[in-house]
């Protein structure tokens, strides 16, 4: 049977041609045909979650049905009752699943957990937000049909972009007049002609070609300082340069095909080596990502904070939660000495970095500000995020422990 | 006191800028405003103006400017 990563070769994308074609001329006439994209969904997760990988298909139903339950029921008891504890509850209950899986490999020796599959961890932040947002009583009409559609979109479903549930109700409620689907015809087309450039060539050349070179000079090349070498130096460059372009040539496929249903899934990335400091890079770089960290954990951690007045000064509660967020976001890639670690590394960047801009912000005047320390700004956040990256790729991990 | 003034209070005590001659000004985009900003933004409203605005209404493109905010403000008073 036929199996595939999604948008791992041209198969499958000759298939998601044929199949998006009578989908665009029902578009293109103002027709959207529920039955036809639900077919289309089931057949494209078929093809990722069946044949040999039937266990992560079978995780998936079960997973859904959980998730469906603990949403639905919570919208049903919402709507009579509030209680701060049962909220509480639900959300652990719906993180669970997501937490065995994560934990299972550091506990059982890399041992992959049964009950995971390609984009658990996607799923649940979907699953968690539209349960945030039926407490906050910002989502007052959840429908198990639509919150199916939502979880089960077949072109993110497996690494995102990260939609939120009102937002795809909205495109997936309505159909885009002629004039505003042409363009998001031909914007959805170009983004995947990008995609192609960036996965198949760009992070190809860097991944497949240079990086494991540079791994094996690197182990070569232990016993200075730290075992660092300029190999290493190179190993760093190398995989940045594969991490974007892989996982921006992916997310540019999900979102082109998304424009060609006719739904306009947020981008994932908006130019991230242009920013001027860490706090720009996250508004630039995995943004569903970020901005999920931001308005469900940060923004309400902070909110929650300064509500029960733990923390006199702001910049303390600030700083605490900036630490907190990004520790979470580095448990949440998975249980390493080195996610963690990175996680850390960001929380403190963050701090530093606020730190700076209040101090720019009171003495506007003698901080000089022209091209030159733009450009500095811009090769300073380059590489520390660069930095951070080693770190992430668990490249120090061998270095030193293998 | 009116809406528009105890906005403009709150926004000027906030970002440490009178933001009164620009109305229409992104205050994120300039750095006047962040996260930690907006749920200070949020609990002032709540404590002044009595107005509940939970985190998850809070969309930032809707709240960007002076004027957007009082807009919304108004819209929720």
């Amino acid at each position: 049977m036929l199996s595939f990563e999604p948008y791992g070769n041209p198969t499958y994308f000759a298939l998601l041609g044929v199949a998006l074609l009578p989908l665009m001329i029902g578009l293109l006439y103002g027709k959207r045909s529920r039955l036809y994209e639900t077919l289309i969904s089931i057949f494209f997760l078929v093809l990722t979650f069946g044949g040999p990988k039937w266990t992560q298909g079978v995780a998936l139903i079960i997973y859904i049905l959980y998730e469906v339950a603990l949403t639905w029921g919570y919208a049903v008891y919402r709507k009579r009752q509030n209680s701060g504890p049962i909220f509480y509850l639900m959300v652990i209950l719906a993180i669970i699943p997501l937490t065995i899986v994560k934990v299972t490999p550091a506990v059982e020796n890399g041992q992959a957990s049964l009950i995971g599959f390609l984009g658990v961890s996607y799923l649940t932040f979907r699953a968690v937000q539209t349960m945030m947002e039926t407490r906050d009583g910002t989502l007052k009409d959840y429908q198990v049909m639509t919150f199916l559609q939502f979880m089960l979109f077949f072109p993110t479903i497996s690494s995102g972009p990260i939609d939120r549930y009102r937002r795809f109700e909205a495109d997936y409620r309505s159909v885009p007049d002629r004039e505003k689907y042409l363009g998001m015809i031909q914007k959805g087309i170009r983004y995947i002609f990008v995609g192609f450039l960036y996965k198949f060539i760009l992070a190809y050349y860097f991944g497949t070609m240079l990086m494991p070179k540079l791994q094996v000079m690197a182990m070569h090349s232990r016993g200075g300082f730290l075992d660092l070498s300029w190999p290493v130096l190179g190993y760093m460059y190398a995989y940045s340069a594969d991490l974007f372009f892989d996982f921006a040539g992916y997310s540019l496929f999900a979102v082109g095909t998304s424009y060609i249903m006719g739904i306009a899934t947020p981008m994932n990335f908006n130019h991230p080596w242009r920013s001027p400091n860490i706090k720009d890079f996250w508004n630039r770089w995995h943004i569903t990502l970020s901005f999920w960290f931001r308005d469900f954990i940060y923004m309400r951690l902070v909110f929650w904070f300064m509500k029960h007045k733990v923390f006199k000064k702001p910049t303390t509660t600030a700083n605490v939660t900036y630490i907190i967020n990004m520790l979470v976001m580095g448990f949440w890639h998975g249980v390493t000495w080195y996610y963690i670690t990175y996680g850390l590394f960001h929380g403190c960047a963050l701090v530093i970095n606020d730190t700076w801009l209040r101090y720019k912000k009171k003495h506007r005047a003698s901080v000089p500000h022209n091209g030159f320390t733009q450009v500095f700004a811009i090769f300073l956040t380059a590489n520390m995020v660069c930095f951070s990256f080693l770190i992430f790729s668990g490249m120090l991990d061998k270095l030193w422990f293998h | 006191m009116d809406i528009k003034e105890t906005v403009l209070g709150i926004l000027n005590d906030l970002t440490g800028n009178d933001v009164s001659g620009a109305m229409d000004d992104n205050l994120f985009d300039s750095g006047l405003l962040d996260s930690m900003g907006s749920v200070q933004l949020l609990l002032q409203l709540q404590g002044d103006l009595g107005i509940n605005v939970p985190v998850s209404e809070f969309e930032r493109s809707e709240w960007d400017t002076p004027n957007k905010i009082i807009a919304k403000v108004e819209s929720l008073a």
